[in-house]
Parts: C-alpha cells; sequence; structure tokens
C-alpha cells in the first residue's frame, strides 16, 4: 500500500445545496499520527471524512498526498480504509470474507489472502467467530470485524467515524485501549470522528476541533483542553461555567450582574469595556475562596461529588469536590486567575 | 380462572398462538371463500367428466397432442417473458437506486403501461409493429428491408405485449428490493478497492438475488395466464396456442367443463411447479437482512 509521508488538505471545502457543511478545511497530517475530529452533532465531522475517504466530491479545495493530488481519484484508487459509523459489514458474507475482501480487491494471492485475514482476525480476538456472518455477532464484534477489514489491506490511512458511539460504556473502555493499541503496532495513520472530547483527548496525538463546519482549533490534547482557542471550544471541553461580564483594566472583569471584580486570563485580544466570556472547569473553582455560596443540587460521581451551587449575588456556579455537602450548606468559593480564561463574547 | 388454563395459555403462546390471531380470521375466511373453495370446486369438476373413470379428462389433455402441446408453447413464451423482464429491470433500476432530479417523473414513464391494460397494448402493438405500422413502414422507405417484417399475430407479437404489460411490475419491484440495501455496503467495498463491477456482482446482485427471485416469480405467472394478447397480436391457433386458449375452448367452445377445469388445474399445477423449484434455489441464497450493521 502507498506510504507517504504527509497527508496535505488545501482549503477542503464541501457545500450541500448552497450552505457549507465543512468550509475551508486545511490540515496537514503526519506519518503515523492520530488525529480526532471532534465537535457536536452536524458540525461536518463526517463530511469531513467522506471527502478524505472520495465518498464525498469536494466543492473546492484539494487534497495531497505527499505529492499526488487525490481529490479527482475514486475512493477505491486512494488506498484509506474505512470504519463506518453503522461498520457497513457485508451481510451475506462470513466475517472471513469480509476481512479478505478488500485483499481480493487488491490481487494479494491466495496464501497470503489467507494468511492475512487469519493474522487480522486473531488480532481483533475473533477467532471463534470467524465463520459466523455479522447478523449472529454482537455489537462489539461487529465493531472489531470493521475495523479488521479496514486495517487487513494495511491502508496507508485508516479513516473511523464514531466506530464506538453504539457500544455500551464498558465496551466502550476496552474499544477505546484496543483502537490505540492496534494504531501503534500496526502503525497506522489514523483520522478518528467524534463528538465524545474524552475519547478524543485520551486517543489521539492531535486534535481538529469543528463547529459549523469551521475549524475552531487544532492542538494535541493539552493545548486544547487547558488552552480553548474560544469560548465555543471552552464549552465543548467542559468548561461548564461560561459567565458572562465585561473587562475592565487588562486582566480582569467584571461579572454580570452583580459587578464583582474577578481576575483571570485573556485568551485573544480582550480590551477594556468589552463584552467578555470568563470559562472556567468545575474541578478549578476552588473551595477556599472569599465568595460564599450555598448549595443547590448535589450529584454522586462515585468518588467524587457534582455541586451547583449559588453565590449570594446570584452566579449559577458548578463545582466538583471530594467531600460530601447536602442541599443548603455554604461553601466558599474562589476563581484560580490561571484557569479562569476570559473570551471575547462575540467571537464566534 | 383456574391455574390449569392458565396453564394452557401459557403453552399456546409459547408456540405463537394468542388471542391477537383472531384478527387474521378475516383474511382467511376470505382466503377461503375466493380462493380455496373455487379451486377445490374446480378440482371436483375435473374429476367428474361426462365420460369415463375419475381422472380421463386429464388422460384426454395429455393424449391429445394439440392440448398437451400448450404447455410447452405457454411457457416457451413465459418464461423469456419473465426472465427478460427482471433482467432488463436490473440495471435501469440499478442506476436509478439513488436520488436525482426527474426520478419521479422517469419513474412514471417506465410504469405508466401498467395501467394501459393488454387490450390497449395490443392495439398500441397493431399500430406500431404491424405489417403497415410506423416502425415497418420506416424499415421499408429507408430500404432496409424489401417486406415487412413480421412482429405482430406470432410469438414476438405476445412476447413483446408480455415484455411491455409485464416490465413496470418487474422494475417496481426490483427497485423497492434495491433501495432497501444499505447504500454504505457498497461504498464500505469502493473503500476496500472494489470497482463498479465488483462492488454491483460481490454486493448488490447477491443481497438482490432472494428478490430478483421472487419478482421473477410474480411476473411468470401474469405472463403464464396470457389470454387476451395471445389472441390479439398472436397466433391463436399455432405457435401462440397458449394453455389457457385451451381451457377457454373447452369451457366455452366444447362445453366440456371437466376438460377445462382439468386444463385450469394442470396450469396452475404447472405454474406451481416453476414456482417451487425458483423459490427452492432461492433458498440457497443469502436471505437474510441487507443492513450493513447496526445503526
Ligand atoms: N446529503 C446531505 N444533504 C444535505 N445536507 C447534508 C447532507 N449530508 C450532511 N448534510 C448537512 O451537513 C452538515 C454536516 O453533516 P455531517 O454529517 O458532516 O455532521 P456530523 O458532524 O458528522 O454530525 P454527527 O455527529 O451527528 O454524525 C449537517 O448540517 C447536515 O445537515
Ligand atoms: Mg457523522
Amino acid at each position: 500500500m502507498t506510504r507517504f509521508e504527509r497527508l496535505r488538505l488545501d482549503g477542503v471545502t464541501r457545500q450541500f445545496a448552497g450552505v457549507d457543511a465543512l468550509s475551508e478545511l486545511s490540515l496537514e497530517i503526519q506519518r503515523g499520527e492520530f488525529i480526532a475530529l471532534l465537535g457536536p452533532s452536524g458540525c461536518g465531522k463526517s463530511t469531513a471524512l467522506n471527502c478524505l475517504a472520495g465518498l464525498l466530491p469536494l466543492t473546492a479545495g484539494s487534497i495531497w498526498r505527499d505529492d499526488v493530488r487525490l481529490d479527482t481519484l475514486p475512493p477505491e484508487r486512494r488506498g484509506f480504509g474505512m470504519v463506518f459509523q453503522n461498520y457497513a459489514l457485508f451481510p451475506h458474507m462470513s466475517v472471513q470474507k469480509n476481512v479478505s475482501f478488500g485483499l481480493q480487491m487488491h490481487g494479494v494471492t491466495r496464501a497470503e489472502t489467507r494468511r492475512r485475514t487469519t493474522d487480522a482476525i486473531r488480532l481483533v480476538h475473533l477467532e471463534e467467530h470467524a465463520t459466523k456472518l455479522p447478523g449472529q455477532l454482537s455489537g462489539g464484534q461487529q465493531q472489531r470485524v470493521a475495523i479488521a477489514r479496514a486495517v487487513v489491506i494495511e491502508p496507508s490511512l485508516v479513516l473511523m467515524d464514531e466506530p464506538l458511539s453504539n457500544l455500551d460504556a464498558k465496551l466502550r473502555l476496552e474499544m477505546r485501549t484496543e483502537i490505540r493499541r492496534l494504531h501503534q503496532s500496526l502503525g497506522l495513520t489514523t483520522v478518528y470522528v467524534t463528538h465524545d472530547q474524552e475519547e478524543a483527548l485520551s486517543l489521539s496525538d492531535r486534535l481538529v476541533v469543528l463547529r459549523d463546519g469551521r475549524v475552531q482549533q487544532i492542538g494535541t490534547p493539552e493545548e486544547v483542553h487547558t488552552r480553548p482557542a474560544n469560548r465555543h471550544v471552552a464549552d465543548f471541553m467542559g468548561y461548564r461555567n461560561l459567565l458572562p461580564g465585561r473587562a475592565s483594566s487588562g486582566a480582569s472583569l467584571l461579572l454580570e450582574p452583580s459587578g464583582v471584580r474577578v481576575k483571570g486570563t485573556p485568551v485573544g485580544s480582550v480590551n477594556d469595556g468589552d463584552p467578555v466570556v470568563a470559562a472556567i472547569r468545575p474541578e478549578d473553582i476552588r473551595l477556599d475562596g472569599d465568595r460564599e455560596a450555598t448549595v443547590d443540587v448535589v450529584e454522586y460521581q462515585g468518588r467524587e461529588f457534582t455541586v451547583e451551587a449559588r453565590t449570594d449575588d446570584g452566579l449559577m456556579l458548578h463545582l466538583r469536590t471530594g467531600t460530601r455537602l447536602s442541599v443548603g450548606d455554604k461553601v466558599r468559593v474562589g476563581f484560580p486567575p490561571d484557569r479562569l480564561l476570559l473570551f471575547p463574547a462575540e467571537a464566534s | 380462572m383456574t391455574a390449569t388454563t392458565v396453564a394452557i395459555r401459557h403453552r399456546l403462546a409459547e408456540r405463537g398462538v394468542d388471542r391477537q390471531m383472531l384478527l387474521l380470521v378475516p383474511a382467511t375466511v376470505f382466503v377461503v371463500a375466493l380462493f380455496v373453495y373455487p379451486f377445490a370446486y374446480g378440482i371436483a369438476v375435473s374429476l367428474q367428466p361426462a365420460e369415463g373413470g375419475l381422472l380421463a379428462a386429464y388422460q384426454a389433455f395429455f393424449a391429445d397432442a394439440y392440448q398437451r402441446d400448450t404447455i410447452g408453447t405457454t411457457l416457451a413464451i413465459a418464461l423469456p417473458a419473465a426472465l427478460l423482464n427482471v433482467v432488463a429491470s436490473v440495471p435501469i433500476a440499478y442506476r436509478m437506486r439513488g436520488r436525482f432530479r426527474g426520478k419521479r417523473l422517469l419513474t412514471t414513464i417506465l410504469v405508466v403501461p401498467i395501467t394501459l391494460g393488454t387490450v390497449l397494448t395490443a392495439e398500441g402493438l397493431l399500430n406500431f409493429l404491424g405489417p403497415a405500422g410506423w416502425f415497418n413502414r420506416f424499415l421499408v422507405t429507408t430500404g432496409l428491408t424489401d417486406a415487412p417484417v413480421r412482429l405482430t399475430n406470432n410469438y414476438w407479437g405476445v412476447f413483446f405485449s408480455l415484455v411491455i404489460t409485464g416490465f413496470p411490475f418487474a422494475f417496481l419491484l426490483v427497485l423497492s428490493y434495491l433501495s432497501g440495501i444499505d447504500p454504505s455496503l457498497e461504498r464500505a467495498a469502493a473503500t476496500l478497492g472494489a470497482g463498479w463491477r465488483q462492488r454491483f456482482f460481490r454486493i448488490t446482485l447477491p443481497l438482490l438475488a432472494p428478490g430478483l427471485a421472487t419478482t421473477f416469480c410474480l411476473t411468470f405467472v401474469l405472463a403464464f395466464s396470457v389470454f387476451p394478447s395471445a389472441i390479439l397480436v398472436g397466433d391463436p391457433s399455432g405457435s401462440t396456442r397458449v394453455i389457457s386458449i385451451a381451457a377457454y375452448e373447452a369451457a366455452y367452445v366444447r362445453y366440456d367443463y371437466a376438460g377445462a377445469s382439468a386444463a385450469a388445474i394442470i396450469m396452475g399445477a404447472v405454474e406451481l411447479v416453476v414456482i417451487a423449484i425458483v423459490l427452492g434455489l432461492r433458498g440457497l441464497l443469502y436471505t437474510g437482512s441487507t443492513a450493513g450493521g447496526k445503526g
């Protein structure tokens, strides 16, 4: 299979009926990278993946594998493997036949096909099920067949469209590890679509956050996690507390409606008097601060409690704490300035 | 309610018998009254010939080559016509399975012949393909042939008529079977390196085949009972003397009701044999779900 050093997407755009489903996606993927495409439902993740796979023609832009232009090639000539969101296993073929299909299409010899099929089935632990039809497998097993079928042809790029979205929580975690293990042991280059930020953070080397078809941020999991580029990314990355206010004297803001002054870290250009949004994660709010709040709701989360509290001046806050609180308790909250991010309010 | 009746109800429910089965009663009565009763009546009549033993009407049918050969004649028309209808529907429906502008119009044009009825179709065929029809006039005027080509009042007239009336049924059925096949299967095959030919023959056709068998049976049954077109655009005393004509003549020319019923029963039996063979072959195919997985 054609190896490459880098895959380049250059202003990839796709419209449906004149409306951009994906606009101007530019991205360079190095060999061996694990890229996650992350974003809420309808943001254009599948569109991006289908454009890469050649299942959707581009409206504008181009895709390059090293110096070869790819976006004019049909899917069967791109040499990418794809795991479909609904698996798309061939229902009339056994697991074995599903997996060997791609090898046969690539004209691999019979002996080699048999060997590689067996290896791939062993890799996803489905030896006992090799002769079953997809309809006789559980969801998790079907998903593993879909992965084996995509990677057995040793594609230069593997595309996965929310492959775990149909699985239960436990199996999701197991398969997540499995996918990362396969990526490393087979030396794959992977583009992985998900709307689950935790999945994206734990799997990927780099994250592409999309919203309404536009790239919001490209960065390592740490960068996106700790320094979201704008309030929408912050919202999506688990900054549950989004507090409206107005910037005043550089790095502080006056919270609305109370007018209380707090210190934060501006992201992007924030001028005095601008409307801003202050974002902070529940786990970053300190409980030894100087502002009094009353506990409204307590949810047990295993090791921690998620707490909803209201300050005296009417701010609603989401907190996390290891100590047991009950409704009506008083807590003293504080915002560490380096964890309270100030975003321009209007920026999209 | 006593414990035993509860136990009985449980046992029945386990075998799929419960009160909702009562909903099937009207349909069952309908089928018995309109199908089983006339069929049984027909058998009874065929076994009571005016003279001879129980099976005399059947013996007479098979002893007389003029009657017996109608089976072969009918099969020779109906089997190729049904086959052509199915085979021609597949590529057209395959091209039309996606969404595109004008699909509804094109479907309507392809399906309109259903509404024409056999007699109108026959009249059209005579006008178009008859010895003085447009087609032959075109051939003669352009000098492609010296004399008109004979395309009506023979085997071909009936064949064309069956294709015109049977194709829309086959097309609609095949189109609906095709749209039941998950389009992501072909896309998955494409990402695995399969060109369109391989995608069609390795993925779509195997999943479509059971539907094609069913479609074939239906169009075959339609074609096998051909009667009006065999007379109007065929050669009803020779090459298109089909079995329904034999039954008609027995009943209304010779007033031999036993013979007519025997011909009708034989007709049904031949159809059943063909359908049994086709469905038997269909049973060898994969007939499960055509979806690609969960979701
Ligand atoms: N065939 C189509 N025709 C018209 N609009 C489409 C089509 N496919 C997608 N869209 C639109 O493009 C946008 C992006 O769709 P896409 O399927 O890429 O979303 P997604 O990010 O994969 O969402 P999800 O997480 O729900 O799968 C959506 O607004 C959708 O309505
Ligand atoms: Mg999607």
